[in-house]
């Protein structure tokens, strides 16, 4: 019996985990909470998501074009679908459509393409691409719609739905509000005290994702649950989100327990922004993030003392997305210092010695 | 939480699924008709290729010796069956490449007739050197398929004074399971060669170590070693490469063998449950190592087995006999499937390495469409080893083989288990191998022309060392001769 393949070392077999059973794993854990929310912003969201998915997918297809490669195959990992995904979570749900077509642009041309596509990417496309964003076009990217959830009387009809995502709103304050934590920075310049900024916040609405903000903001039990599916599925370690939220609850805690008129709770933090989609959706991306325990242990505890320092004494309310991309750029130094010490040697790489007995 | 902050005793590793239990169920099958023609290579261990001593034509007895050991590491090697010695010359050897390397071909008589064997009455009474010699002369190697010579072994663990022997039992490999059966049916004969090993190395204790997906062996292996106060048995997690023996001394001492040290070093020394049992039968009964128990399983095979087969047999014959498909067979490995090596074909011989022989068919297969690695970092994590396979692959890659040496490329142990896991099918385990395999070749080469360089230096020197003195004799014999003409000169004046 001859065999006619290539030499092959082992392993011949394999675990049963395919990059793209990975990426579809983490878009199943992201869909209740896509799915909630885009209930709640009802169908100019769902506009603005298909147009940020849709053009995620054209800009990965036309670069691997560029490369003179076949499109499907790439498309059919589904990583540019999961960035493309991300972004839209991370946008106004109401921002007119040219918002989610740049964007998809910055974040798979400029946030993964250049760099060589998938894998060697230094920052996370999506935070790259939101964070560009926000710079650029701040209006359009801190206008908040009001949850006005599908089939509900002042939710938007279909055809004001398109008129909204493609020509814009015409009365932006009768729809339109901050986010809890855009709120509670303008007042804070306004030198109001917590307890007074506080009066009409409910937690559990923020909870179950009924509040101002985008899909990736909205619901912390959905987007937590998902978190949690996926570190139980083994898709993702407990190492960067455990270290990211205890950091952050550890830090406000402190400060919330020193001068509660003017630092918010832990129980805000953790409730608000996009601290749980940060923490297991984004913070955990394996191209951007370090491969070491210790090292992703490190990383989230990072991105937690970030977000808490823009959030309390930053410039913007939300400091989640500048956060990861601080410390993306601190990952290939994380990932040079902190190593697996390797079997049989000291962490200097030198032989043990030989115990004395 | 106090085991939080205690050394983790098992690192890295994956639990693969485990197919063993199609061969572990059945008992192993003795009856295995004997081939008319062995190929003997005379390489199947570690160290230097056995010499031969017999002649083309010659009749030989089952056991006799056909080749003997040359060198500290080797070992010889017997005859599997009584026959008439056809050939001694090269055929493909049970590797990768097949390529040739020299073989005994034995025509059997059919007979089986053995060799006069010298049985020891109280084996206990010999002197623990005997032991090891005795094993020697058996021609036994680590079965586990290490094949390092065991009476090198007992030697060093001998004069290292070691304080622990492990036996191991974990067979971690998927789908085989000879180990296992061996240990339920003959966990005696083990129990005794294990004692036998015990008293060649001066040692006091013995632990038995067994994965616990094994439940049967293990209590064959308790109920036979209850007598013995010496040898403990032990069921230790289930989890590739828990046969690894840096692994398995690790979980059950707690110690760590530094790099380019001998397990013996730190007191231990650790041998496989088939090598025990070939001591037993060596030492007891003078047989020496002529068959072998293996697996032969896989979604291709009719008929998987444990089966006791003479060295030597074609796997061609063994794969007949089991009843194996060619048509769905999508690749043929000796060994297990993390670690075995895949043979392009069927007509090379079973060796003393061989605990297993599958054909896999193409659904059992990994992938093999290969895709950018999406770092994330599996391989870091089941790294046993503590290496960084995504960093060394890289590196590999754009040829930077330096760089990959320096972060741990040599400590790299073949386990499989980061080409095991990688969702993007890169097959990093043959990265390293040909990256080892090319440093090798690189400092070979680089060795061979420093020599030319001093050779050529020392040439050069001793050139101008014979021009230089051939210059002062020619001086010399110029100064003479103008000395002489001045002379002749002053005479004819002073005339």
């Amino acid at each position: 019996m001859m065999i006619l393949s290539k030499p092959n070392s082992g392993a011949h077999i394999g675990a049963n985990r395919s990059v793209r059973q990975i990426m579809w794993q983490v878009i199943l854990a992201l869909s209740p909470a896509t799915v909630f929310g885009l209930w709640c912003f009802g169908w100019p969201a769902l506009n603005l998501f298909i147009i940020t998915v849709t053009s995620a997918l054209f800009f990965e297809a036309f670069c691997i074009r560029l490369q003179g490669r076949a499109a499907k195959p790439v498309l059919m990992d589904g990583s540019a679908l999961l960035t493309g995904w991300l972004l839209a979570m991370t946008l106004p749900p109401w921002a007119p459509w040219w918002i989610g077509v740049v964007g998809s642009g910055l974040a798979i041309i400029l946030g993964k393409q250049v760099y060589g596509g998938l894998g060697q990417n230094l920052f996370n496309p999506a935070m790259l691409a939101r964070v560009a964003l926000l710079i650029s076009f701040p209006i359009e990217m801190t206008t908040w719609a009001n949850v006005s959830p599908l089939f509900f009387s002042h939710s938007p009809g279909l055809a004001e739905s398109w008129h909204i995502t493609f020509s814009g709103l015409d009365n932006l304050d009768a729809y339109t509000g901050a986010t809890t934590l855009g709120y509670i920075k303008t007042e804070f310049s306004q030198n109001r005290v917590l307890a007074d900024i506080m009066q009409d916040y409910s937690p559990i609405l923020s909870f179950i994702g009924w509040s101002r903000g985008s899909l990736g903001e909205a619901s912390t039990l959905l987007l937590a649950l998902g978190g949690i599916w996926l570190i139980r599925a083994k898709i993702i370690t407990w190492h960067i989100p455990v270290a990211l939220l205890a950091t952050v609850t550890v830090l406000a805690s402190i400060f919330h327990l020193a001068d509660s008129q003017h630092y918010i709770s832990p129980f805000v933090h953790l409730n608000s922004g996009a601290m749980m989609c940060v923490a297991f959706f984004i913070a955990t991306d394996y191209v951007t993030s370090p491969n070491t325990a210790t090292g992703q242990l490190v990383f989230g505890a990072g991105c937690g003392l970030l977000i808490f320092v823009i959030r309390t004494w930053g410039a913007y309310p939300e400091g989640a997305g500048f956060a990861v991309l601080l410390m993306n750029s601190a990952t290939p130094l994380i990932d040079h210092y902190i190593r697996p010490r390797i079997y049989g040697r000291d962490r200097k790489g030198k032989p043990l010695e030989i115990p004395k007995p | 939480m106090l085991s939080f902050f205690t050394k983790a005793r098992i690192r890295g590793g994956v639990h693969a699924e485990e197919h063993k239990a199609i061969t572990a169920t059945q008992a192993i099958v003795t009856g295995f008709p004997l081939p008319k023609t062995l190929y003997i290579p005379l390489q199947q261990h570690v160290g230097k290729p056995a010499e031969p001593l017999i002649r083309v034509g010659e009749q030989v007895l089952k056991g006799q010796l056909l080749a003997y050991s040359q060198g500290l590491i080797s070992a010889p090697v017997h005859a599997p069956s009584s026959g008439v010695i056809l050939d001694v010359n090269d055929y493909p050897a049970p590797h990768p490449s097949a390529l040739p390397i020299r073989m005994i071909v034995l025509e059997t008589d059919g007979k089986d007739q053995w060799l006069e064997l010298p049985a020891v009455a109280d084996p206990f009474q010999l002197a623990p050197e005997d032991i090891s010699l005795r094993v020697g002369a058996a021609g036994i190697v680590g079965l586990g398929g290490a094949t390092f010579p065991t009476a090198v072994k007992l030697n060093m663990g001998r004069e290292n004074h070691i304080d622990t022997l492990i036996i191991n039992g974990a067979e971690c490999e998927p789908y085989l399971s000879c180990d296992d059966r061996l240990m339920q049916e003959r966990s005696d004969q083990i129990i005794d060669g294990v004692r036998l090993m015990l008293h060649g190395m001066e040692t006091g204790q013995a632990i038995v170590a067994i994965e616990d997906n094994k439940p049967q062996a293990f209590n064959a292996m308790l109920a036979s070693a209850q007598a013995y106060p010496k040898i403990t048995v032990i069921q230790i997690p289930t989890r590739y490469p828990m046969g690894w023996d840096r692994q398995l001394i690790g979980y059950v001492t707690g110690r760590e063998v530094p790099v380019g040290s001998r397990s013996s070093e730190v007191g231990v020394t650790i041998h496989n449950v088939g090598t025990a049992y070939a001591t037993h039968k060596a030492i007891r009964y003078g047989q020496p190592l002529v068959s072998r128990v293996l697996t032969v399983s896989g979604g291709a095979v009719g008929r998987p087995m444990n089966v006791e087969v003479p060295l030597g047999t074609l796997i061609s014959e063994v794969f007949d006999f089991c009843g194996v498909d060619a048509r769905q067979t999508a690749r043929i490995i000796m060994g297990g499937p993390m670690m075995g090596d895949a043979l392009p074909h069927t007509g090379l011989p079973t060796v003393k390495a061989t605990s297993g022989l599958l054909a896999l068919t193409a659904s059992e297969l990994k992938d093999t469409d290969e895709q950018p690695c999406i770092r994330c970092a599996s391989c870091v994590s089941v790294c046993p080893a503590g290496l960084r396979p995504l960093d060394m692959a890289n590196n590999i890659r754009v040829n930077q083989l330096d760089a990959a040496v320096d972060i741990g490329l040599k400590d790299c142990i073949s386990c499989g288990c980061c080409s095991y896991i990688c969702p993007s099918n890169i097959p990093l385990v043959q990265y390293f191998k040909y990256a080892s395999g090319e440093v090798a070749a690189r400092q070979q080469a680089q060795h061979k022309s420093e020599q030319t360089k001093r050779l050529m230096e020392a040439r050069n020197t001793r050139l101008e060392r014979i021009a230089e003195k051939q210059r002062e004799e020619e001086q010399a014999r110029i100064a003479a001769k103008l000395e002489r003409e001045r002379l002749k000169a002053e005479q004819e004046a002073s005339v």
